[in-house]
């Protein structure tokens, strides 16, 4: 994978509440969720997302609440990874499984700022700023893992999965 | 099991269960058009999260939910007003200790003070386990916490857990199981257990275990099909990490605003008034939480300007707190009481928060905008600070009024 998009940077410990908020959970519309995208930690996100982002954090990102509308509210504005120092377990099972790539990057939070282009090598393990000549690392995505995602997410791969049963 | 940390494993759970995300469950269940789920009756499915339907949304959901349980055949169907799912999981028996319990919610750790293996998933990964019967696992590894001594007066589980989160910090124990050890565990209910086990999660925790005892297994003598082998460490297993907690040492404490480590003795935060103060939830909306919360409140009053919502964590709490007079209590003291479930903990409904006010609250998160408005702060506390602060209006040392006798 190699993909370009614009740095959103965020900090530690950035919450499932703060990325999709309780209140506007009884509507699913991957829209309207989109449309509170962040809310808690940034005003401007939402309205100023472009398609093909990438949202740069540090420790722990996605803690909190296992709901999914924090994925589906990111992917759906446009996001195209998140890159982060470490995330929460679930919210990390909730993007594979939805097809958001989650890349852990033990330095990425500690280069980028906001508003950096920046460029995705999945295969060389780095994410590039062509312009600041910074390149941060980033871990490979484990196979288990990576199978799920190259499917577009659980519902595709597993759908892979019993029509290779029924082949056989 | 013979797998070691580190290892993933295709897992094939006891009990899968989920709440109002059934909506998404079964929309991605659909989605993946096998029909039938693998095994209905190791299904569990609740409606608590907002209850009764705040919206015509939410009641739409919940229409949609009652309809695919039918059409699927789920038995274990709890619907609007029997309470929280981590609560009903064990007190109607369904969690078993030594179980692989998965719950499309971040709490699904609770069901660890019975001695099972419990671990949150989210709701797309819950259709693939309905469609599939298993999914994938890392072996995590163990933070062995060993609690001893005996808590002082007017100090409870929830303390211990705060204490926790101070040492931990909000990703202390991420992707790690927390297991419980040590003297004290003799003196904690099961009630006691779940806080423990459900705050682990605030610390990043995959699962928190404390191994089944005498205390919980009395509970399941007979209990078949299941071996009732509970989930607890090799003799000669190995930790990442051991943490010593003497609980004697453990004061009242608050964790404030913002994040669950800005937490210090009361003592600290003292005096800073409130707006509303919130007992209930899968963390402390229990019986023992209620009787003592009514032992401070009794012949009390809640102070002007502050309110106090106490909502009981199941319809089983609500009536043994009726039948013990506690609801009376409560309610002469100025207490509203809300119907079983969640409440207002998740900012969706029942008390929810207006910009610059402040509410100390049983509950598990104090996220910024978590129980409503961004401006306002969430203090957490054990049910009987918040029953003291309520009476004062202003955080307060249970100390100064919970009766010797509790």
């Amino acid at each position: 994978m190699r993909s370009e998009g614009r740095v959103w940077r965020f900090g530690d410990d950035v919450n499932t509440d703060l990325i999709i908020p309780g209140r506007y959970l009884d509507n699913y519309d991957p829209a309207h969720l989109a449309s509170h995208a962040m809310e808690g930690v940034s005003k401007e996100f939402a309205k100023n997302v472009r398609k093909g982002d990438v949202v740069v954090a540090c420790r722990n990102f996605g803690c909190g609440s296992s709901r999914e509308q924090a994925v589906i509210a990111l992917k759906h504005a446009g996001v195209s990874a998140v890159v982060a120092k470490s995330f929460a377990r679930i919210f990390y099972r909730n993007a594979i499984n939805l097809g958001l790539p989650v890349i852990i990057s033990p330095d990425g939070c500690d280069l980028f700022i906001d508003g950096d282009i920046v460029i995705i090598d999945m295969s060389e393990g780095v994410m590039i700023s062509e312009s600041r000549k910074v390149t941060a690392q980033m871990d490979q995505i484990p196979d288990h893992v990576r199978k799920i995602l190259d499917a577009g997410g659980l519902v595709p791969y597993i759908k892979g999965v019993i029509a290779d049963r029924a082949k056989r | 099991m013979d797998a070691k940390a580190g290892q993933i494993v295709e897992a094939a759970p006891d009990l899968a269960f989920s709440h109002e995300n059934t909506f998404l469950v079964g929309k991605s269940f659909l989605e993946l058009g096998v029909g039938r789920i693998w095994d209905p009756s190791k299904v569990v499915v609740v409606l608590d999260h907002r209850t009764p339907a705040n919206t015509i949304q939410t009641a739409a959901a919940h229409a949609k939910i009652r309809q695919l349980v039918k059409e699927l055949g789920i038995e274990k169907f709890f619907d609007v007003g029997e309470g929280i799912c981590h609560q009903l999981l064990i007190e109607r028996g369904l969690a078993k200790p030594g179980q692989l319990i998965l719950g499309a919610d971040s709490h699904t750790t609770t069901a660890g003070a019975i001695g099972a293996f419990a671990t949150g998933i989210g709701a797309t990964e819950m259709a693939g386990v309905w469609a599939m019967g298993s999914l994938w696992l890392k072996i995590p590894e163990t933070i062995l916490v060993s609690l001893n001594g005996h808590l002082a007066h007017g100090c409870f589980p929830k303390d211990v857990s705060l204490h926790l989160a101070s040492v931990l910090g909000p990703s202390g124990a991420e992707y790690r199981c927390v297991e419980f050890t040590g003297g004290h565990l003799i003196d904690t209910t099961i009630s006691g257990r779940m806080v423990l086990c459900n705050m682990a999660a605030e610390m990043g925790a995959k699962a928190a275990v404390v191994p089944a005892d005498s205390t919980v297994l009395v509970r399941y003598v007979g209990c078949e099909p299941h071996p009732c082998d509970p989930v607890q460490s090799d003799p000669n297993a190995s930790f990442e990490k051991k943490l010593d907690v003497n609980v004697s040492e453990i004061p009242p404490m608050v964790s404030g605003p913002h994040q669950i480590d800005k937490v210090g003795s009361v003592e600290k935060f003292k005096g800073i008034s409130i707006d509303q103060a919130f007992i209930g939830t899968c963390t402390n909306g229990r019986l023992e939480d209620l009787v003592v919360a009514s032992s401070i409140l009794k012949g009390r009053k809640v102070a002007n300007g502050c309110r106090l919502i106490v909502v009981p964590a199941s319809r089983t709490v609500l009536e043994e707190a009726i039948g013990m007079g506690l609801i009376q209590t409560i309610l002469s003291a100025g207490g509203t009481i809300l119907p079983p479930g969640c409440g207002p903990c998740l900012g969706a409904h029942e008390g929810v928060l207006a910009p610059g006010e402040i509410c100390i609250s049983s509950s598990n998160r104090n996220f910024r905008g978590r129980m409503g408005s961004d401006e306002a702060e969430i203090y957490l506390a054990s049910p009987a600070t918040v029953a003291a602060s309520a009476i004062k209006g202003e955080i307060s040392d249970p100390r100064e009024v919970l009766p010797n006798e509790v």
